[in-house]
């Protein structure tokens, strides 16, 4: 088997007992990406001279006496939007195309602190607004299981880079559905934990109360694995949660037997691709005959969660991105005057979508409509909210389609934001209400293209959607399948 | 809704970007008709309903004032696209 395949656990096991070592796991990898880059085109930089010492340094640390921590010489593709000391971090935006981050973000120190290997950056939609990778500033992803179509998005980078085997794992971010989207669309596993689980100091920010860090994997078990080493909270981001983390590992292999699962009507509907609804429906029967006892639960305001998402997200960017104006990083055009420079620098370094969402937001938040748009999707929120609070009264986990389609073509939905903003109508509301939500790969479109299954849990319990996720995957075979590249 | 072309050239002020005249056209159309889309918010009667400030219920949170040392101010400036000595430069701000 070529090493480029292994998975976390597999590569830890080879790696202590010193059947492989760190370097020629990474060699690996680096000749994975020479022979598949050029046509899936994963990242926006590769660290293939850095990740040769940090595999280097693994290496003499595993041969030196002493357990190894989990992602001791592991290689990890990480999203461009997360801050690496030293390395450029540009969120695919033209206006961060030379910024080089003077600190670490707190989840690539902690992997730092394990000693894991990085591959490389991960390209992304620009600041990661966008559900196709197509929004990048400076390239477009292709999905591995068809060149012709999007891999997902806004972590479209990281999705491809696992499912192509041009990593071991990645870390994506979610704020709408930006891990689980493109890990359904590319057929691997996404997680997007409880808001507030991991930290988020040093990702660069786009909506603040919706954006959480999370593992892509091609596994449950490596989900489990990378999120002990993100999860807990950290003193340098106020929002991440003062509860301690378990060990995620631990839920695995558990009995699912008697644990209800919750169906709503409402991600049932007119729209969704026939071929995504029969792959749910088979997972959902899978489940049941492992024990799972499916209910009929409903989330009656799922119809306005794209709205009410796009009102709060484009608002908090839109003020989040005030700080791109020429004069601390990246890009600056010049001016006259200072406002001429900042005007000059944010029009020609921002991507259409970004000033789309700029100027959703900033009309949101301004004079006269602050009540009637912004106001109003804080109060649905909580509406939102409640609907799973309801649900989670009488069911432990919710399972749902991921996405309503497969893998679209490219540029298929460039041209229509709308049609695009709505292709995340299953993944929205878990940002919106908190709690933490994975996708898994549950069949095949005739076309060949992946589908997956989204678990919903409550918030904080990432170890029941673990469970039933790891349960499911152990009885299908789903992912062990690998795009012919 | 049809948002006037007057309304996206103050709005785009506010943001601080330049829009070309296609720009104005096409984020014209397009706002028009994202926003009629969230219009469909106010079917909902949100009266006596809490807006949601947060997810999690998590208050203030304060923190130990423990002297540390911060970001050395070359390496807070190691990107700044002008600078000279602790400053950042920036284009004439005073007539």
């Amino acid at each position: 088997m070529e090493l480029f395949r292994l998975t976390v656990a597999e590569a830890r096991k080879l790696l202590d007992k010193r059947e492989i070592s760190a370097t020629e796991l990474i060699n690996s990898v680096y000749r994975r990406i020479d022979a598949v880059e050029d046509r899936v085109r994963a990242f926006i930089t590769l660290t293939k001279g850095q990740a040769a010492g940090m595999a280097r340094n693994a290496g003499t640390k595993i041969k030196s006496a002493g357990p190894s921590s989990p992602m001791l010489g592991v290689p990890f593709a990480v999203k461009d939007n997360m801050c690496t000391k030293g390395i450029l971090t540009t969120c695919a935006s033209k206006i961060l195309f030379n910024f080089t981050p003077p600190y670490e973000s707190t989840v690539t120190s902690r992997l730092n602190d394990e000693g894991y290997v990085l591959v490389g950056k991960t390209n992304m939609d620009e600041f990661a607004m966008g559900s196709s990778t197509e929004n990048s500033g400076f390239h477009v992803t292709r999905n591995p299981w068809d060149l012709k179509r999007i891999p997902g998005g806004s972590s479209g980078g990281s999705a491809a880079a696992v499912a192509a085997d041009e990593c071991i794992a990645a870390l994506g971010s979610d704020t709408g559905g930006s891990i689980r989207q493109p890990a359904a669309l590319c057929g691997v596993v996404g997680m997007k934990p409880t808001y507030g689980r991991v930290s988020r100091y040093g990702l660069v920010a786009f909506a603040s109360s919706l954006d959480q860090i999370g593992p892509i994997t091609k596994d449950v078990r490596d989900s489990a694995l990378l999120l002990n080493s993100i999860a807990g909270h950290d003193p340098l981001d106020s929002t991440s949660a003062p509860v301690s983390a378990p060990d995620f590992t631990a839920a695995l292999g558990r009995d699912i037997k008697g644990l209800r699962i919750g169906i709503p009507g409402e991600y049932f509907i007119e729209g969704i691709d026939p071929e995504v609804a029969r792959a749910v429906r088979d997972a959902i029967r899978k489940l049941e005959s492992l024990g799972a006892v499916p209910v009929e639960v409903s989330l009656p305001h799922t119809g306005y969660a794209v709205a009410t998402y796009y009102v709060l997200a484009t608002s908090e960017a839109s003020s989040n991105l005030a700080r791109y104006d020429g004069v601390k990083y990246g890009f600056r055009a010049e001016g006259k005057d200072l406002m001429e420079m900042y005007m000059k620098t944010r029009s020609q370094g921002f991507g259409a979508e970004v000033k789309r969402r700029i100027m959703l937001g900033t009309y949101a938040l301004s004079s006269g409509y602050y009540e009637a748009y912004y106001r109003k999707a804080l109060q649905v929120r909580t509406l939102i909210k409640k609907d799973f609070e309801e649900a989670f009264k009488s069911v432990d986990v919710i399972v749902t389609p991921t996405s309503p389609s497969a893998a679209f073509k490219a540029g298929e939905k460039a041209d229509d934001p709308l049609q695009m903003y709505l292709s995340d109508i299953f993944t929205i509301s878990v940002n919106l209400a908190g709690v933490p939500a994975l996708s898994v790969p549950c069949g095949f479109t005739p076309d060949n293209l992946p589908v997956g299954l989204q678990f919903i849990g409550k918030h904080f319990d990432e170890e029941s959607v673990l469970q039933l996720a790891y349960a499911y995957e152990q009885a299908t075979d789903w992912h062990k399948r690998d795009p012919d590249l | 809704m049809k948002i006037k072309k007057g309304e996206i050239e103050h709005i785009a002020v506010l943001a601080r970007l330049y829009l070309s005249e296609e720009e104005k056209d096409l984020f014209g159309s397009q706002l028009s008709s994202i926003l009629g889309y969230m219009e469909n918010l106010n079917k909902l009667d949100t009266e006596d309903i809490e807006p949601a400030s947060h997810v999690l219920s998590l208050h203030n949170v304060m923190r130990d004032d423990i002297p540390a040392l911060s970001l050395p101010g070359a390496e807070a400036l190691m990107n700044a696209p002008s600078s000279t000595e602790k400053f950042y430069r920036v284009p004439k701000i005073i007539e």
